[in-house]
């Protein structure tokens, strides 16, 4: 019987010869994560069980992306304690300040994550690593902590669920409409306990940026980790990044899975996620007369330079209506940087956008996008969840950045196909 | 262990957004975390409870973020323990390691009212309630999770052999 290639992942990382679903495994990490919010946690349970040195200096990363600019004191106090601790232990991946980006997107473009790793991080989307064919899941702080100490975690082997995605997409349609009808399909715990497996010909076309970001959102669908098996499209985008050496796995051709799943990309249009749950999926063209108060294009699902790129042509001469604030957030310094130099940056300032620092702040409503009561926002981000953006009688809709960007022009949710 | 306490009924899909919001992470302070349990689902939460009540949720329960801040929380709270026709994976696993008893039970969230009384015996796998004396199974915890209750969460688990 064959492997999938989370197991196979899973599996080389221990010393056992075979494994099974549902086996209990201890395996050893190779990047173990953590951010402003759930680092301090795992420095104290760190400290608590007695640890005087972390297991790897180049293996621990710790990112300031949350609520960073420092919204408030509490958070300034939150960082100080993290870098502290960072310069203490002498982390080589350690970043705040201009150095910053979110985590998520930060990882995969400066090489610290790559093909064949197990990647841990206390943080949810650590999924997204996923698009380059990683293991890499999300855990809590007291997971971090152990991980951090003996270099090891513990995991249950997960069943497979494999996607075959056929068909030629459609203009506009992008990774996160794919991930959003896929999630709309099973649920928000279709996919509980599991790994998500994307592949067939859609996905052996679709770009590093569309794979991070359907992976990213396997999560809330439950998954343990979603998994694109590394391709030409992987090898080009990792090979001048990494500075160590990395393992392209597949699946074995008789490897099991529990559920196969076929989907005909071309059928999918523009998708929509309503509130409050990121399942409640429906087409843009059925998206009904919603007004909005707030664009946000960003975040680790969908804040990478392709995803400004689309923003930028669909708001190039145009101005956002007047009453929407438009926000666009790019993840990492480097994004930002080639976003000025391609003059995105202009457009999106011309069309009236407010263009903010990377920060995980907005999306999980910590500071910078607010939203007040009873008011409404389209976001290029992956929960919807009541309050996730602020007020608990807010609304957050999740879309593709075509759809941000064309919703931000109309004032309502809309179509960019609606602007042509 | 013996658990004994009044429900308090959630939904299906409880995320940790609803447990613990976003906006009070800037402290890890457990008695902070605890003054806003559950405030975006029922602002009234932790003046209604008393210690050793139980969460009882639906499907899914502690979905979304990784935050270990949600468990912090509802510990902090005076929760005994939490109740769910299933869990997400990360509340699972964040709950084992740090000590907050949790339960599976697909049965009970139609077949009892909020505010019931009911015990808990985990070594006997029942769940009995007060006025009624009736009585569910829970769903066996695994044995390495057990083993992990009885150490004292993960990181005194690890210390064992570390």
């Amino acid at each position: 019987m064959g492997y999938t290639i989370t197991e196979k992942i899973l599996m080389t990382h221990t010393d056992l010869k075979e494994i099974q679903t549902g086996q209990l495994i201890n395996a050893r990490v190779d990047i173990a994560l953590g951010n402003d919010i759930t680092a301090p946690i795992a420095i104290k349970e760190f400290r608590k069980a007695g640890g005087k040195k972390i297991f790897d200096q180049n293996k621990v990363v710790l990112v300031l992306d949350h609520f960073t600019p420092n919204k408030d004191i509490n958070s300034a106090m939150q960082c100080k304690f993290v870098r502290e601790f960072a310069l203490e232990q002498k982390v080589t991946h350690f970043y705040e300040g201009g150095n910053v980006g979110i985590e998520h997107a930060l990882l995969p473009e400066q090489g610290i994550v790559l093909p064949g790793d197990l990647v841990i991080g206390a943080d949810s989307h650590t999924c997204t690593y996923g698009g380059l064919g990683a293991f890499a899941t999300g855990v809590g702080s007291t997971d971090l902590a152990a991980a951090m100490l003996t270099s090891e975690l513990w995991f249950k082997v997960p069943q497979s669920m494999k996607f075959i995605i056929s068909g030629n997409l459609q203009k506009w349609v992008c990774g996160k409409d794919l991930i959003l009808y896929i999630i709309s399909r099973i649920g928000v715990d279709g996919a509980l306990y599991k790994a998500m497996e994307f592949t067939g010909e859609t996905i052996s076309k679709l770009p590093m940026a569309d794979r991070l970001s359907m992976a990213n959102m396997v999560i809330e669908a439950g998954a343990k980790n979603g998994i694109f098996p590394p391709d030409a499209i992987t090898k080009e985008y990792v090979e001048k990044k990494a500075k160590r050496k990395y393992t392209f796995y597949s699946s074995d051709a008789d490897a099991v899975y529990s559920d196969v799943i076929e989907i005909d990309g071309s059928k999918i249009e523009p998708q929509v996620a309503f509130p409050h749950l990121p399942s409640n999926v429906r087409g843009v063209s059925a998206a009904g007369n919603v007004k909005i108060d707030q664009s946000l294009i960003g975040s680790c699902t969908n804040g990478r330079i392709e995803d400004l790129r689309i923003a930028a042509q669909i708001l190039r001469g145009k101005k956002a209506a007047a009453e929407v604030r438009l926000i666009v957030v790019p993840a990492t310094p480097a994004i930002y940087k080639q976003a000025l130099q391609e003059g995105l940056l202009e457009i999106f300032m011309d069309s009236g956008a407010i263009i903010s620092p990377p920060s995980c702040g907005a999306c999980l409503g910590g500071h910078m996008g607010i939203l007040a009561a009873g008011e409404r926002a389209i976001a290029t981000t992956n929960r919807n969840f009541v309050g996730r953006m602020g007020h608990p009688q807010s609304e957050v809709y999740l879309a593709s950045p075509a759809v941000a960007a064309a919703s931000a022009i109309l004032g309502r949710i809309a179509s960019p196909a609606e602007l042509a | 262990m013996i658990y004994k306490g009044r429900v308090w009924k959630f939904r299906d899909n409880i995320d940790t957004d609803a447990i613990i919001p976003a906006r009070y992470l800037n402290t890890s302070d457990p008695k902070e975390l605890a003054a806003h349990c559950m405030e975006d689902s029922d602002p009234q939460f932790v003046n209604k409870i008393k210690t050793g009540d139980i969460i009882l949720g639906g499907e899914n329960f502690g979905c979304g973020s990784s935050r270990e801040h949600a468990p912090i929380a509802i510990k902090e709270a005076g929760i005994s323990c939490v109740i769910a026709k299933s869990f997400a994976r990360i509340f699972y696993r964040n709950a084992f390691n740090m000590g907050l008893p949790i339960f599976e039970s697909a049965e009970l969230w139609a077949a009892i009212k909020e505010g019931e009384e009911i015990t808990v015996d985990s070594s006997a796998g029942t769940i009995t309630t007060t006025t009624e004396g009736r009585t569910f199974r829970i769903n066996p915890i695994p044995p390495f999770m057990e083993q992990l209750i009885a150490d004292g969460g993960l990181m005194k688990h690890i210390a064992k052999k570390w």
